[in-house]
């Protein structure tokens, strides 16, 4: 990585130094720290201050693995950690592709992960900020109460060492703002939210922030439950991003090589509209989720998904790559030292269209702009690809913007929804989540309400 | 019956009263310190293989400190003097930039209040036989059909000691020991794929395994994948929809539970605010949150600021009664606190939770219920859920689902999500069964932590409700 942690990456070697014949051994070593602020009604409601560290060992013999972890680095419990990832390699099957990641050679592209200014920031500029928030979104509209503002920051470190060669670490340092609101009408309440993302709190866009969250309630008042029928639905940035979450487990080379996407035979055929290239692209520094390497220890890289509606490739770790005769693709992916690493994309981007978000509802004839949704996690199946989800946003009737609307549902499948993409924005929005967002118009969803 | 030994404190009560004294030293109110030692297994089974064992250790403090309005809160993984002392400066600052007076800190005697008799403490219990389960569930889901494609399963256990001590005279111990099993299918055919799934967990330790067997679990799972295999597109628009007993406590969860929890009461980000008193439900509605009921996987002996679990009636014949209720809250309010204070780990600060939140038995007989209703949606499975507590609209997925026609239940139906707001749902509620039963293990996720949760419903029917699904 970019800047080493020679202490970290100390305690992994020490682990893997200790493999005996015939034993592979992974140690990941993690260590973090996090300031959380809240601010409600002028005053600090909670700050949260707090470090963690811990240690994850994987072992593998005779294609058995083990694993344990343990929330501290104490060199006696680390040393249990290691005991018991070894006890449990007896009760793991036999697999012909369990293993570890082997060096191949792709070099990681230096990134800069770590900002200066974020770690000498004072923590009273951090209330300051959090207050300025609170204080902005609450100057906008007389509607508008501030349910929280938050400041958010975080820093990490990482070392991975493995018994095949692997030695990698470095750390990472980051920040964001958000702010939830309330809009009132009558006996009515709406919710906003928004935030702003930076390398450190001066790259804040604080009015956009809250005139986003306060937008987002106060256009939703007076909203009424539309009426059944199909539309064509105009996704916020926002929106497009969670869709693009759920479409990547169907990339996912593990999920392909347990029969668990439908996309298995497909590479090569035309599973979405011609306008739709997909990259997952940890490299780029614009990328909030950006790194250089991935939960192995592997170079992060440039992966090309789908290029022109057209199915070219699904993200693979070392294991899910040696299960279907492949290489991996840099997309392993681990919850921190508590877990071992699974297959996923890291950061998805589709190549934008040429037009505004304004320019593109224009465009619908009969349509919803779709907010946000609720209930992904309840309501789309990316197995079958059975998608519903619960929304909310503002009717479109011959490219103008009508009523608002609520408590309703919009209803396709994953595999229609690729395929009926009309129209993509231009208006990238690099999001704090493991995908870019941009405006997305589909047609043919069917709106279930009254 | 022999419960899990009493282990010594985590930390002796001498260390906890200093800890709780620096936590005041710079002149606020209330310090209070939460210890956890939480030891877990798991195993995973996966394409016919175990994929891996896994062995996990959890062991830290939170120490919050609370001047006026404002709470400051650190935790550490090291539990020496040294470390204690260093994270409850760290919450003492954070709350307030220091007066430099001395406290003292007396605590009460240890209070324990045992809700879940475990008799045979996972650990005691060899990996192997945990396995060997895995292993029988794969074969039992295989062999229900031909077109059993995959199977995911899991074992987990954790068993966790706790340790609540603070600056009020507070001090309470707690263990909780849960199990859990969980089964995922996924069947192939020409229509694509489908997926089905079950799942058992309770707050006892391995004699869960004695009353319950997992291959008939793995059995349900497949034919829930298998039947929606020949399954319909969902309808849209409104209709009637009936859920089985035990399936639907997830819409209180979502339709009101949440907006019961004094936080978010308090913020007037529910429209549940105010209400106390007032009929918000149908009134054969009784809806109870109770942490004390045994052995379901909400119960806790005590909640994790310490207070004893309790039965909390919230709505009672229709009539709202009580909200729920967290120290903070509690303590703004000059009231009692509800033990629903929870968090989901050291590392997390305490707010109000649910912990089994059910309705009670009404009068009608289920299979009425089903005969009465010409035209709906019968929910055999719900998936999860989530709600927007200002607005009172909720969602939750349907995983298993079939068409009512004429009074009888008819063809299978692809999933979906069903959306509705929370204060109309509860009224529109027109039978209510007397078949209650509680649900699967579920986990709730508030604010970024999730913590294990039970729910509980009879059979009942509500009169509208919005279908997510394509078809008119």
């Amino acid at each position: 990585m970019s800047v080493e942690v020679p202490e970290l990456q100390a305690i992994a070697d020490r682990v893997v130094a200790q493999a005996s014949k015939g034993e592979q051994i992974e140690a990941y070593v993690g260590r973090g720290g996090e300031t959380a602020i809240r601010v409600y009604e002028g005053e600090v409601e909670h700050f949260v201050s707090a470090q963690s560290e811990g240690v994850g060992i994987r072992v593998i013999k005779d294609g058995r693995t083990g694993f344990a972890y343990a929330g501290t680095l104490d060199p006696a419990a680390v040393g249990e950690v290691l005991a018991e990832a070894r006890d449990n390699v007896q009760f793991g099957t036999s697999d012909e592709f369990a293993g570890l990641a082997e060096p191949d050679g792709v070099e990681p592209i230096p990134q800069k992960f770590w900002d200066e200014e974020l770690e000498h920031f004072l923590t009273s500029e951090k209330i300051a900020i959090t207050k300025e928030l609170e204080k902005l979104t609450l100057a906008i509209d007389p509607r508008i109460r501030v349910e929280e503002s938050n400041y958010d920051d975080g820093w990490g470190e990482t070392a991975v060492s493995t018994t095949t060669g692997i030695r990698e670490s470095g750390r990472g340092n980051s920040c964001y703002v958000s702010v939830g609101t309330l809009a009132d009408e009558g006996d009515e309440t709406q919710v906003g939210y928004g935030f702003s993302v930076g390398d450190s709190p001066k790259e804040f866009n604080l009015p956009k922030a809250a005139r986003e969250a306060s937008d987002r309630a106060t256009r939703l008042l007076g909203a009424t439950k539309p009426p059944s029928k199909r539309v064509t639905v105009v996704l916020d940035p926002y929106v497009t991003a969670q869709f693009l979450g759920v479409i990547s487990s169907t990339l996912n080379g593990e999920s392909v090589s347990k029969g668990r996407s439908f996309f298995a035979d497909r590479l090569g055929d035309q599973v979405a509209d011609s306008r739709i290239t997909l990259v997952d692209d940890p490299t780029n520094p614009l990328a909030y989720t950006a790194t250089d390497i991935d939960g192995e220890g592997l170079a992060a890289r440039r992966n090309v998904l789908i290029e022109d509606g057209v199915l070219k490739k699904f993200v693979h770790s070392s294991y899910s790559a040696r299960r279907l005769k492949t290489v991996s693709t840099g997309n392993a992916v681990r919850g921190g030292f508590a877990g071992s690493p699974g297959v996923g994309c890291i950061a998805m981007q589709l190549t934008p269209g040429t037009k505004s978000q304004d320019e593109l509802i224009a465009d619908v004839d009969d349509g919803v702009w779709v907010q946000m949704v609720q209930g992904l996690h309840s309501g789309v199946n990316p197995i079958s690809g059975d998608f519903s989800t619960g929304a909310s946003g503002l009717l479109i009737s011959k490219g103008q913007v009508g009523a608002p609307v609520r408590e309703f549902t919009i209803a396709s499948t994953l595999q229609r929804m690729l395929l009926d993409v009309v129209a993509l924005g231009n208006d990238v929005d690099w999001l704090p989540t493991h995908a870019a967002g941009l405006t997305m118009v589909i047609r043919d969803v069917t709106m279930s309400g009254a | 019956m022999s419960p899990i030994p009493t282990s010594a404190p985590l930390v002796d009560s001498d260390v906890l009263a200093k800890v709780l004294a620096k936590g005041r030293s710079t002149g606020a109110e209330f310090a209070e310190i939460y210890i956890e030692d939480k030891r877990s297994t798991s195993a995973g089974l996966d394409d016919g293989k175990i994929e891996q064992v896994t062995s996990g250790r959890d062991r830290g403090a939170g120490i919050r400190v609370v001047s006026g309005e404002t709470t400051g809160f650190a935790h550490t993984s090291d539990l020496s003097e040294r470390g204690l002392l260093a994270a409850a400066q760290a919450a003492a600052i954070a709350a307030r930039q220091g007066d430099g007076e001395v406290h003292t800190i007396a605590l009460n005697p240890l209070v324990r209040h045992p809700v879940n008799n475990v008799r045979i403490a996972p650990d005691e219990v060899a990996k192997a036989r945990k396995v060997e389960m895995l292993h029988r569930v794969d074969s039992a889901a295989r062999s229900v059909d031909g077109a059993v494609v995959q199977v995911t399963a899991g074992y987990g256990d954790s068993m966790k000691r706790i340790l609540i001590a603070n600056s009020d005279g507070v001090f309470s111990a707690d263990e909780q020991v849960r199990t859990l099993f969980r089964v995922n299918v996924v069947a192939n055919a020409d229509g694509g794929m489908q997926t089905g799934r079950d799942s058992i967990g309770q707050t006892i330790g391995f004699e869960i395994f004695e009353d319950q067997d997992v291959e008939e679990l793995a059995v349900r799972a497949a034919k829930r994948a298998i039947t929606k295999l020949k399954a319909r597109p969902a309808p849209s628009g409104s209709m009637p929809v009936v859920i089985k007993r035990g399936s639907g406590g997830v819409l209180f969860h979502e339709a009101c539970g949440h907006g019961l929890e004094a936080d978010l009461v308090g913020k007037g980000a529910s429209v549940y605010r105010g209400k106390v008193g007032e009929m918000v439900a149908a009134p054969f509605i009784t809806l109870v949150d109770d942490g004390t009921m045994t052995g379901e996987w909400g119960a806790i002996g005590v909640d994790d600021e310490g207070h004893p679990s309790q039965r909390n009636v919230l709505i009672e014949n229709g009539v709202l009664t009580d909200y729920m209720w967290d120290f903070l809250r509690a303590r703004k309010e000059r009231r009692r606190q509800s033990g629903n204070g929870r968090r989901q780990s050291y590392a997390d600060l305490p707010m109000v939770r649910m912990t089994n939140t059910f309705v009670l038995n009404g009068s009608s007989e289920p299979d009425d219920i089903v005969r009465s209703t010409e035209r709906g949606v019968y929910v055999a499975q719900l998936g999860g859920g989530s709600v927007d507590t200002a607005s009172g609209d909720f969602v939750f997925g349907m995983t298993e689902a079939y068409l009512i026609e004429n009074g009888e239940i008819t063809e299978p139906l692809r999933e979906g999500n069903l959306i509705g707001n929370g204060p109309q749902v509860l009224n529109d509620i027109d039978m209510l069964g007397n078949d209650f039963a509680m649900g699967n293990p579920g986990t709730c996720g508030k604010d970024g932590q999730g913590v294990p949760v039970g729910d509980g419903q009879p059979t009942l029917r509500v009169k509208g409700l919005t279908i997510g699904g394509t078809a008119a």
